[in-house]
């Protein structure tokens, strides 16, 4: 067990460094200078190779990578002389358009994005995995139907799409919810909740109606195995036989594709948080695709990336909790 | 799973069993069941209508009598704020889905032009996912070792991204180039591996199989054994997966156009229309009604689609 978690450790380090030496190249050569727009318009040429100097973009990319890595398992000195700047670990830079550090922005937006994901799974955990399994016990029955044709319309329907409808429904016309507003966990729980009711709904159905054909069809194909039919025979109550021997084998593939979807969103909710004006992580990026500001850029990309692949290696470690066949 | 199979031994329990004629193939029998779905039928019906929409939209438009880009400032109210004159968005026998806001655009044109766009974009990045994602699944099956480790690797990472992140930040920096060739491409890159796992699994089932032994000790080559023993076998499942995959295209393609890093306007895209009609859903719910609804029949017509295939095709695969 020691052993597995150490190599996979050994994993997840790898492919970050790859994924960050990918967004790194793509980033740094493609065609937008910001020396030049830090510069301004009439700049002259010392004055701009001062500031790519400063900035370090006069040095080979694999150096300015190496710094780069360097920078955030160390910290790193950033310039020379009078301009030097100190930056601690973990330093992913500064960003361009208002100078702060891109690690601070992060940890300042990640709460919200936090926020909006953890409490939209828990959302589409809840209907989806009911509807599912409520559908695989009665199924091909008019439930079963009803619930799958729901779940497949749903699953159609794009996020901005329900938004909207959203908004309207429930703020428009029927005036239950207040326009989404952030407020923060710790200042005052309730608002924090009638706040991102909207934007939970809404990311929610989409993967809620995921689930329920996921987990359907799953549950089908663990209910139909021969443990099934001993627990039954044991004469277990049938909510034991469902939850405890049906579901619990049936969410391995749940659990799969609910690493990638929680990973993914913890940092790239970025159509949600930019129609509900929620400001994290996705919308610090989209801002930073804007203006051109590549550290910002960078470091979205990377937190991303560190939520999915950690996300993934959770996974596999709780899939020896959920299922005792797996063993590493 | 759905207990529907294509072999003829196990019959569909739930129905009657397609009326077929002793010893048809696996493909006869595949289309005899989905002949028998009334979903497939109507999904079939949907997804021809937009794909013609694709192929011949210019000539689909032209019926309208109005070009995509062309302004019609009578159709639209200066004192409104540009809203458009008439009922449900401005509905006449002009314009067959009323225009725009402001601008006066007829959007019958607009979507038609808009269906080309975006189901260009999304089949093509299908294309491309497809064809390198059997290549690389097939291939890492097949030849194992060293080969697969390599390519088995690359899916890793490439899962790894965070790809609608990746593919934002990378449609926003490149800027001069054909928006429609990047976007396909942006998209195509990070969807192959998803297919490439399905098929190298399915490969590494049918390599020891005495069919593919045989084919091997008469003589036939690694490339060859490839091509005629191993991919027919699973093309099955690919076709299955290419129809559940295009949904997901579209709806990517949607999404980028939709955040304004897609095609640039005038250009219309579905994503691209829904963005610009979301600030008018209570003014103008027809502007906003009829791009989303192009985009949800579209979607939900390739998953109903691919689902029954799945189910015929892929009896093994999660079945819905």
């Amino acid at each position: 067990m020691i052993l597995y978690l150490g190599r996979r450790l050994l994993g997840v380090l790898g492919v970050l460094v790859a994924i960050a030496a990918v967004t790194f190249t793509i980033f740094y050569v493609l065609p937008s200078d910001p020396a030049a727009a830090a510069c301004g318009k009439s700049c002259s040429a010392e004055r701009l190779e001062a500031i790519r100097a400063h900035m370090g973009l006069d040095a080979p990319l694999w150096r300015q990578f190496a710094d780069f890595v360097t920078g955030i398992f160390t910290g790193r000195t950033m310039g020379s002389g009078q301009y030097a700047l100190h930056c601690d670990f973990p330093c992913l830079g500064y960003s361009y358009e208002n100078s702060q550090g891109v690690w601070d922005l992060l940890v300042d937006r990640l709460p919200v994005s936090a926020s909006l994901a953890l409490g939209a799974a828990a959302i589409w955990l809840l209907l989806g995995l009911s509807a599912g399994v409520t559908a695989a016990l009665h199924k091909d029955t008019l439930t079963d139907r009803a619930l799958m044709v729901g779940a497949v319309a749903a699953a159609s329907l794009p996020v901005y799409f329900t938004s909207v409808l959203l908004i309207f429904g429930l703020i428009r016309v029927a005036g239950l919810l207040p326009y989404p507003q952030y407020t923060a966990f710790g200042d005052d729980p309730l608002s924090w909740a009638t706040n991102l009711l909207l934007p939970w709904l809404a990311l929610a159905i989409l993967y809620a109606a995921m689930y329920a054909r996921q987990s359907r069809s799953s549950m089908i194909e663990s209910m139909a195995e021969p443990y099934i039919r001993t627990a039954r025979a044991k004469g277990l109550p049938r909510r034991t036989v469902v939850v405890k021997h049906g579901l619990r084998a049936g969410m391995t593939p749940i659990l799969t594709i609910f690493g990638m979807d929680l990973g993914g969103l913890l940092a790239g909710a970025v159509i949600t948080e930019s129609i509900f004006g929620l400001p994290g992580i996705g919308r610090l990026f989209y801002g930073a695709l804007s203006t051109g500001d590549q550290p910002v850029i960078l470091g979205v990309t990377l937190l991303a990336a560190t939520f999915i692949v950690v996300a993934n290696l959770a996974v596999d470690l709780l899939y020896a909790v959920v299922d005792p066949r797996v063993r590493y | 799973m759905n207990t529907t199979s294509s072999t003829s031994t196990a019959s569909p329990p739930k129905a009657a069993p397609p009326p077929v004629r002793a010893g048809s193939g696996p493909w006869q029998l595949a289309r005899a069941e989905l002949r028998r779905r009334t979903s497939v039928k109507l999904s079939l019906a949907v997804v021809a209508f937009f794909a013609l929409m694709t192929v011949a939209a210019p000539l689909i438009s032209a019926l309208g009598g109005w070009g995509p880009e062309e302004f019609d400032k009578t159709a639209v109210d200066p004192y409104l704020g540009g809203l458009p004159i008439g009922p449900l968005g401005g509905v006449s026998a002009e314009h067959w889905l009323g225009v725009e806001p402001v601008t006066g655009r007829d959007l019958f044109a607009r979507v038609v032009h808009g269906a080309q766009v975006s189901l260009l974009i999304a089949f093509s990045a299908t294309a491309i996912v497809v064809v390198a994602g059997t290549a690389a699944g097939i291939v890492a099956g097949y030849f194992g070792g060293r080969v697969d480790t390599v390519l088995s690797r690359l899916m890793d990472l490439t899962m790894s991204f965070p790809s609608l992140i990746f593919m934002i930040a990378m449609m926003s920096v490149a800027r001069d180039v054909n928006r429609i060739v990047l976007m396909t491409a942006v998209i195509g890159l990070f969807g192959w591996p998803g297919i490439a796992r399905v098929v190298r699994g399915q490969t590494l089932s049918l390599k020891h199989r005495e069919y593919v032994d045989a084919a091997r000790v008469g003589g036939s080559g690694p490339w060859r054994i490839l091509a005629r023993d191993i991919l027919p076998g699973v093309a099955g499942p690919v076709i299955a997966y290419t129809t559940l995959i295009v949904p997901g295209m579209i709806a990517t393609e949607a999404a980028l156009s939709y955040l304004g890093v897609g095609v640039r306007p005038p250009t219309p895209s579905w994503g691209q229309m829904i963005a610009e009609s979301v600030a008018y859903y209570d003014t103008d719910p027809m502007y906003f009604v009829v791009p989303s609804l192009c985009l949800f029949l579209t979607v939900l017509a390739f998953t109903l689609l691919g689902d029954a295939l799945r189910d015929i095709l892929d009896p093994r695969g999660s079945g819905t």
